[in-house]
């Protein structure tokens, strides 16, 4: 840079300076809060931090506003995170404030239980949003400290059983003022990487200031929005940070987050056995059944004696033609009988049967003669016997 | 069989398979297909699990301070 250059060139300039110190990126300061004004119409917040020998200009825009836990006042001590850049208008540098806690370690329980009542009300706890975790991980994401015991034993864990996946170990710190920063940091480059399908995020065992940034409320808030399951696991089996009631699953050490993240090998090895076992067993069972049903059928009947098939249909016609006979005949005699029975009636009121006993019919002119008064002497009448007719001539009549 | 159906496919359906094959309403045919599909599975299953080895990689980050 040379000659003579603007204000604004210079503003911009140091702003330049100021915005490439990645300490200055993110950076967590402690002081008291002085000219508090929240701006109403816009929902930032403008304040001033300040301790017995300095004092920033510090600004938290509304979305950050808002997830303040606690009711910001002047004098009160707090620990404000966020970026430091310079404002080119006034040439004045600010602190851009992200997070605002309540100030001093004796106060840490007493901040916990403020992040966690309000994360708890906005619902980033609620059971509906903890998702399972894959069976068969491919990549797992670890994000823990390079040198800590705690990566060595997920590591340790996870190869002797689940060899067949791929860990990608996102070295992060996990302690001091940074560290929620670089755990945040290193989520969003899991989430944006895309390539892993569960999360270990933690740390082994250490006082409560240690574990501190595990409280963090914007690592919660990170957390709460990945995209796959993320299994946190921080400090030891009686350690609660806010990290663990976001996160989808709550290991309560390093070690067991390993354990809940992969399936055993040798327990799958075992599993593709005992279904090796019952495909050959179900096989061999179908085998069996279908030979023995074969057997069954090799001892009908029918195909042992095949002439068997036509036999039982001749004894079948043999027996219809049986009955046929019988019916027949049975019809015959009763009609028979009938026939008889009326051959005889006819017979008995028949009148040739009296003139076979020797009586004889007498007409005269074609007309039967019933009494002797239709008969004059002289008159010629036919006689009709059983087996003929004579003609004759009456010589006397008398009447009885 | 395919390297790349999943492990987890690959298990859920040889669950089936064997299912189905202990279930008496499948034919003769049907279940010797059954079974050698299954035995496929089985074998790639165990494959998967024994070829392969645990890869790590380590993402170059800031140092930590536990």
């Amino acid at each position: 840079m040379a000659g003579v250059i603007s204000v604004k060139q210079l503003n911009t300039y140091v702003r330049s300076l100021i915005e490439g110190d990645t300490r200055l990126n993110y950076i967590s300061v402690c002081g008291e809060i002085s000219n508090l004004k929240n701006h109403y119409a816009s929902g930032h917040m403008y304040f001033s931090l300040k301790d017995n020998d300095a004092v920033i200009r510090c600004v938290m825009f509304r979305t950050n506003a808002l997830r303040v836990s606690f009711k910001a006042e002047d004098g009160q001590r707090v620990v404000c995170s966020g970026k430091v850049s310079l404002y080119e208008k006034d040439g004045q540098y600010q602190m851009f404030v992200e997070n605002m806690v309540p100030d001093g370690i004796g106060n840490l329980s007493e901040q916990f239980r403020l992040i966690k009542e309000k994360l708890e009300k906005e619902g980033l706890f609620d059971v509906k949003y903890k998702r399972p975790l894959p069976k068969f991980p491919k990549n797992i994401a670890v994000l823990t400290s390079q040198s800590g015991a705690a990566l060595q034993d997920i590591l340790n864990i996870i190869s002797r059983r689940y060899p067949v996946c791929c860990v990608t170990v996102y070295p992060v710190t996990v302690q001091g003022d940074t560290a929620a920063k670089t755990i945040i940091d290193a989520l969003n480059a899991v989430y944006e990487k895309g390539t892993a399908d569960v999360i270990i995020v933690g740390r082994g065992g250490g006082s409560a200031e240690d574990l501190w940034a595990f409280n963090d409320e914007q690592l919660a808030r990170t957390v709460y929005e990945s995209p796959v399951p993320v299994i946190s696991a921080v400090g030891h089996e009686t350690d609660f940070t806010i990290c663990d009631f976001v996160a989808d699953l709550r290991a309560p050490t390093p070690s067991a987050a390993a354990e809940l993240a992969v399936p055993d090998i040798a327990e799958l090895k075992s599993q593709l056995n005992v279904f090796n076992n019952r495909l050959k067993r179900g096989l061999e069972h179908k085998f069996s059944a279908s030979r023995l049903r074969l057997a069954e059928l090799l001892r009908s009947v029918y195909l042992l004696q095949p002439m068997e098939i036509v036999a039982t249909r001749q004894r079948k016609v043999d027996a219809l033609t049986d009955r046929l006979k019988n019916a027949y005949k049975t019809n015959f005699d009763k009609n028979n009988l009938r026939f008889t029975t009326l051959v005889a009636k006819l017979e008995a009121s028949s009148p040739l049967k009296t003139l076979a006993r020797g009586y004889a019919v007498v007409e005269k002119d074609g007309m039967r003669v019933k009494s002797v008064s239709d008969l004059q002497v002289g008159d010629s009448v036919s006689l009709t016997l059983s087996d003929g007719t004579v003609t004759s001539k009456i010589n006397k009549v008398v009447k009885e | 069989m395919e390297e790349n159906i999943s492990f987890e496919k690959s298990l859920s359906e040889l669950e089936k398979i064997v299912a189905k094959l202990e279930n008496e309403d499948c034919s003769l045919s049907e279940a010797i297909e059954l079974f050698e599909n299954g035995v496929k599975l089985t074998k790639n299953c165990t494959e998967q699990l024994n070829s392969a080895k645990l890869k790590i990689e380590m993402l170059t980050g800031e140092d930590s301070d536990e």
